[in-house]
């Protein structure tokens, strides 16, 4: 695969950087935090308010740097509140203030 | 018009993403290679659309089959690869 076209980051299928390295098969515990994340999305989903299609898009949308630095779970959270603030459903306020409180 | 099963298709090489915010479910490495339909998996709304809450065509999914050493030219085994693509993507060659 030639290095010059136009590949987005998330699209790691076959690139050749990681034909060299062993595939992490281990099972890895859910934290409460990833539960309560994809509880959260299957309600967003179940109340029509965004998509898993808008799910991953969102996520795509990170920048690189962050992306990696991003666990899974962490990713969707990304993702939700990116979708929630372009769609008015929070405003940035809200957030802040929300963060605030929790210290 | 719906693929049958052992037809030979090409997919697209087009890079929607390089045009501007897309969110595309046919991997990189399967741009302008050629494949067999494998089997129609049904009919979905296009999901490029829905990741926009766009109002999506309803488009046919299929398992379309491809040999590694057509995508990787170092591959040592014939393995295949079954991928799942929307026939927006194919084109019967």
């Amino acid at each position: 695969m030639s290095d010059d076209l136009p590949r987005a980051h998330h699209d790691m299928g076959g690139v050749s950087k990681y034909a060299c390295r062993p595939v992490d098969t281990e099972q890895h515990a859910l934290t409460p935090f990833d539960r309560e994340v994809d509880a959260l999305r299957q309600l967003l989903g179940a109340r029509k308010v965004m998509s898993v299609d808008e799910l991953r898009r969102g996520i795509e949308a990170i920048p690189e740097e962050t992306y990696h630095a991003l666990t899974y779970y962490q990713r969707w959270m990304r993702s939700i509140t990116d979708n929630l603030l372009r769609k008015g459903v929070l405003t940035e306020a809200e957030l802040e203030q929300a963060l605030a409180e929790l210290g | 018009m719906t693929l049958a099963p052992g037809t030979e298709v090409h997919v697209k090489f087009d890079w929607p993403e390089a045009r501007g915010p897309a969110h595309i479910r046919t991997p990189h490495y399967l741009r302008g290679k050629t494949g067999t339909v494998v089997r129609h998996l049904g009919d979905f709304a296009n999901p490029e659309d829905l990741a926009f809450a766009r109002p999506a065509v309803i488009l046919p999914l299929y398992h379309v089959r491809f040999d590694a050493r057509t995508l990787w030219p170092d591959a040592v085994t014939a393995d295949e690869i079954l991928v799942e693509l929307y026939g927006s993507w194919l084109e019967p060659k």
